[in-house]
């Protein structure tokens, strides 16, 4: 059987459409096993994976340590705003610190884009980005997609929008490079001043009317508004926002099939998307959060394949 | 490569329907009891038996599984070769059963350690037995017997033990295999 062509997880950029198969064939397995009455394997119980947030993170990391107490790694917890980095420690020294401590695998979520890569050039372990910045949230791609190919049985062909602040998201350049390489076909939606500059040469289309973009897709990958990551204003206020790109049933009441409705988490409810589109029977927002611990069990599995047991 | 045939189409037949027999004889009805097949050879021989309790013994409500044993190997990470996952199914409850592991050949045991570490997180049987169509007896790294067995085959180390299956490799048989 084939192996990740890859030892560390930075970007669905680096991987290829085997990868990705590999990856969702491993991840299927894995949810079988979550929905067991004992959910646990032994798989990695003689692998330490430090999780490294050094930007603030709910869902992901529980995710992720959900996965890691599955797959029966021992884990370690590190939060930047209790940590030398306040002291001026830098990226590397705070990593070979806890590197020495005999860590195989890394977790990081860094508000840098790049400081994934940047640290795998310097360190031996391997490394799995848990989102840098506005570049890449692999993990959170993978878990989308694999939503979709499950409710669907294939992703070839489907036609996806993703919605709102694709400047400043992760979740959406991630998904593009994971939806093209599986040969979905991929639109973009939001304000013009939150869509990036020559987005169209990644393979997708522009669409700025929200009601043509939901008329033409399948699925709505709906993105959280992150004022957190504005440092201007980029649209007049959240109130027009809602009403030029926020989604609501009686919007979908008015398209000529019912759609799909996704969403990344955390929900700014009333804006992007209203409570009853969010808990609707369309929405598969709850089986992302569950399919996201089955996909995070299936990364660390394949890519601890690649630590060998002698060279620790 | 050297290959020598063991058994033919026509005698592992006869061994199934000893196997089959045996099983019957000690489980009755199946009523408490259950097949699971360790994945992937394993669920072929499991297959057979069941069909076979089936057709011949009328037992249409026996519980069959499939039970895959890669997340719990002991060998992750220290051989070449990366694990394939495969299908687990077992769609009832284990708990308070008698269940038959099934496994074409039993070699070192281990894979039959990892299934029996699989099969609790399924829940707690009140008995699990074996039973393997090949056990190569002087192999074992670890001390687990068979409780029911095809054929014993003495086969030195860089000797293995092919079992072929129609359904899979076109063909019933079973040979050993000189590397």
């Amino acid at each position: 059987m084939k192996e990740l062509s890859v030892s560390n997880l930075l970007g669905i950029k680096y991987l290829t459409t085997e990868d990705l198969h590999l990856i969702f064939e491993t991840a299927d397995q894995f949810k079988e096993i979550i929905n067991r009455p004992i959910k646990k394997v032994p798989s990695l119980r003689d692998i330490t994976i430090a999780n490294l947030f050094f930007e603030n993170s709910t869902r992901t990391r529980l995710s992720f340590e959900l996965a890691e107490k599955r797959l029966s790694a021992d884990i370690i917890n590190f939060s930047a705003s209790s940590s030398s980095v306040t002291k001026g420690e830098t990226l590397v020294d705070t990593v070979n610190n806890i590197l020495a401590m005999k860590v195989d695998m890394v977790v990081m979520r860094h508000p840098n884009p790049g400081a994934g890569v940047f640290l795998s050039k310097h360190i031996g372990a391997s490394i799995i980005n848990a989102g840098d910045g506005a570049h890449e949230h692999p993990t959170q791609a993978l878990l989308d997609v694999y939503s979709i190919r499950e409710k669907y049985g294939d992703v070839k062909g489907k036609k996806i929008v993703i919605i709102g602040d694709i400047m400043h998201s992760r979740v959406a350049l991630s998904n593009i490079f994971a939806l093209k390489k599986l040969g979905a076909k991929v639109k973009v939606c939001g304000p013009n001043s939150l869509i990036p500059k020559h987005i169209e040469s990644l393979g997708v289309e522009v669409e700025y009317n929200l009601a043509a973009a939901l008329e033409w897709c399948e699925i709505a990958n709906m993105l959280r508004v992150q004022h957190e990551r504005m440092e201007h204003s980029y649209f007049p206020s959240t109130r027009e926002y809602v009403q030029q790109y926020g989604v609501n049933k009686a919007l979908l009441d008015t398209l000529s099939k019912p759609i799909t409705i996704m969403h990344p988490g955390p929900i700014n409810r009333g804006v992007e998307i209203t409570s009853d589109v969010a808990d609707s029977e369309h929405s598969i927002i709850l089986n992302q959060v569950e399919n996201g611990v089955a996909i995070r069990m299936a990364v660390m599995y394949l890519l601890a394949s690649k630590i060998k047991q002698y060279e620790n | 490569m050297s290959q020598k045939l063991l058994l033919s189409g026509k005698e592992i037949n006869i061994i199934l329907q000893r196997l089959a027999c045996q099983l019957v004889e000690n489980h009755k009805d199946f009523q408490n009891s259950a097949l699971i097949g360790i994945q992937p050879r394993g669920s072929f021989l499991a297959q057979r038996l069941y069909h076979i309790l089936d057709k011949d013994y009328g037992l249409n409500a026996l519980k069959f599984g499939k039970l895959d044993i890669t997340f719990y190997r002991d060998d992750f990470r220290r051989g070449d070769k990366m694990l394939k996952a495969n299908e687990t199914e077992i769609d009832f409850i284990v708990e308070n059963k008698n269940v038959v592991l099934i496994d074409d050949v039993l070699f070192t045991g281990r894979s039959i350690r990892s299934a029996l570490t699989a099969l609790q997180s399924f829940g707690r049987p009140s008995k699990i037995e074996l039973l393997t169509l090949i056990d190569r007896r002087f192999s074992r790294h670890l001390p687990i017997q068979p409780d029911y067995n095809g054929r014993k085959v003495d086969a030195i180390n860089d000797e293995h033990v092919k079992v072929c299956w129609k359904e899979n490799d076109g063909e019933d048989a079973i040979y050993l295999m000189n590397n």
